[in-house]
């Protein structure tokens, strides 16, 4: 039997049963790590001797991977950058030190574009990671390691963050089921911070109750992370639903404008055909400030990225020049910040830094934090009419490598359909809805603050009525 | 409003980031093309809106300020890449 096909359901019960142990599963997994992951690319870094802390726990030897922003112990942590290159740190994520304490094992570190900046997992400053459906193709981004592995069943699931869409568009390219939550409802302690008020834990997994389960474990208020939501946990795993009666979606004329690419459009209007056999209501909605989404995304989490990446000066951790190379402390800085980022990480630093600085302050990032507020109220108004929100993910299928990286606002336009639950902070998922041109197109779920239980137990009904995320890409 | 090759090179020193010419030339495209891209916000009316810097409603978090020791802290400062001494990194002179 190939154990890596199963998810995390059948892998779990595999292991309840006895039909396969802990040291079978990951022995499989590292041997189908090591003959495929050469052609995908999505590790950064291969445990070696792995094993469950807890092999009785929830996920008692259950063998993931986490995106190398996570901080784990005794494993590298670069947020794929140059600058964090050969650091390793001394304390756990509180995500992942969850996930241990549950009995998860370790795989390794996933690859991502550098510090989470891009749409593509191109900006990366050690690999570039393939589309499992297409190797020509980006995997999506920026966390396209976590989702290609996924999809490729180098792990039963990964951790992922979403600032503007990095877990649902790669989820979408590469045919996977990706969770963002609620803002602040899964600790960010210890996860190496982009835009701290933007930025969402989630995970990656093979299926909707994965991810039911695996937010049962993650989810929770933090004494380390004062933005952790009070809202009790709940059995999310427990509230699966098979139907849709009674519940209303709506749809948003605003996410099928110009640019979102036909093929894409018609696997969406089938999907939310689907959702209404399964006896959901769909009415038109309207979230009239969408099209402001991206810029005001851009503006807002380029300003906290240009603070977040002050403290990366080559002083505390990864490589630095030599005391004796510089003249002072600030030339030193220069040195190390100049040499350690990459041009997508300098683009938003510096944007951050002008639309922050004297002069321009109240033009750009005030104006930005004003117009979110508008969007946040789009989502608000529509809540008290509608249950959930039926969307695209991204406004085309994976692009090819290479085709978007030298001119940055159409790689940010890749958000366009993502941004709005972002600034938000409410819950959205992409789940496998069908294919474009032999290529994966997931559909987005957003649901109100919190009501997680809400939107996994609908993006359930979905693919117990489908199998879109069931098929594997022959690689 | 017009990017300035000036400006790009002014924004980069404030953000301790250095740029040949060529680096500068081409930033200075780009973020001219970013800075159009993002002032069709100028566009919405946001007048008497308030600003949004927190979503999810969690305000004024307190706790009691008390001393909790790193357990690691020798091996935490052993992960600079700078000389340590007295369990202090030693680095260059600020001025």
């Amino acid at each position: 039997m190939d154990l890596t096909s199963l998810n995390l359901v059948e892998t779990k019960k595999l292991l309840a049963d006895k039909k396969a142990s802990e040291s079978e599963i990951v022995a499989d997994y590292m041997q189908r790590i090591a003959d495929l992951d050469p052609k995908i690319d999505s590790f950064l870094f291969v445990a070696q001797d792995t094993k469950s802390e807890n092999p009785s726990g929830e996920l008692g030897g259950i063998p993931i991977a986490h995106k190398d922003v996570f901080d784990t112990i005794g494993m590298p942590t670069t947020a794929a950058s140059k600058i964090l290159e050969g650091y390793t740190p001394e304390f756990d994520a509180t995500s992942v030190a969850k996930l241990k304490e549950a009995g998860a094992v370790s795989l390794g570190k996933l690859n991502t574009d550098e510090f989470t900046m891009g749409a593509s997992t191109e900006t990366s400053a050690f690999k570039q990671t393939k589309n499992p459906w297409d190797l020509k193709r980006v995997p999506g981004g920026s966390s396209g390691g976590s989702a290609a592995a996924v999809a490729a069943d180098l792990c039963v699931f990964a951790t992922a963050t979403d600032t503007g869409g990095s877990i649902r568009q790669p989820s979408s390219f590469c045919g996977v089921t990706g969770l963002k939550p609620t803002y602040g409802r899964i600790s960010r302690y210890g996860v190496i911070s982009m835009a701290s008020s933007l930025d969402t834990i989630g995970v990656i997994t093979k299926s909707v109750e994965d991810a039911a389960i695996a937010l049962e474990v993650l989810a929770g208020q933090d004494s380390h992370d004062a933005t952790t939501g009070k809202a009790k946990v709940e059995q999310y795993s427990k509230n699966l639903k098979t139907d849709l009666k009674g519940l209303k979606i709506g749809v948003a004329k605003e996410y099928f404008v110009e640019g979102l690419d036909a093929g894409v459009e018609k696997v969406i209007r089938a999907a939310i055909d689907e959702l209404k056999k399964l006896g959901a209501e769909i009415t038109e909605i309207s979230l009239p400030h969408t099209e402001f989404a991206v810029p005001t995304y851009y503006v807002v989490a380029s300003s906290e990225i240009s603070a977040n990446m002050a403290r990366f000066d080559g002083v505390r951790y990864g490589p630095t020049v030599k005391n004796e190379e510089v003249e002072n402390l600030v030339e030193m800085y220069f040195e190390n910040r100049t040499r350690g980022f990459g041009d997508e990480v300098k683009r938003r630093i510096m944007l951050g830094t002008f639309a922050l600085s004297a002069g321009y302050a109240d033009k750009f990032y005030k104006k930005a934090l004003q117009v979110r507020t508008l969007i946040k109220k789009d989502f608000d108004e529509a809540f008290k009419d509608i249950d959930l929100i039926a969307a695209p993910v991204a406004p085309t299928t994976a692009f090819k490598l290479g085709e978007k990286i030298n001119d940055p606002v159409q790689m940010y336009l890749a958000d366009i359909f993502t941004a709005p639950a972002s600034l938000a902070g409410v819950p959205a998922i992409s789940v496998p809805a069908g294919f474009s041109e032999k290529l994966p197109v997931g559909l987005q779920l957003i649901a109100p603050q919190f009501a997680e239980a809400r939107l996994l137990g609908s993006a359930h009904a979905f693919q117990s009525a489908t199998d879109y995320h069931l098929k594997k890409p022959q690689i | 409003m017009e990017i300035t090759k000036d400006l790009v090179k002014k924004i980069a020193k404030l953000a301790r980031i250095r740029l040949d010419d060529a680096e500068a030339d081409k930033f200075t495209t780009q973020m001219g093309a970013i800075v159009g891209f993002v002032e069709q916000l100028n566009s919405v009316d946001t007048s008497g809106v308030a600003e949004t810097n927190q979503v999810n409603g969690m305000e004024n978090v307190l706790r009691e300020d008390e001393v909790k020791v790193f357990p690691k802290m020798q091996e935490l400062i052993a992960g600079s890449r700078h000389p340590i001494e007295k369990g202090q990194i030693k680095i260059k002179k600020s001025i």
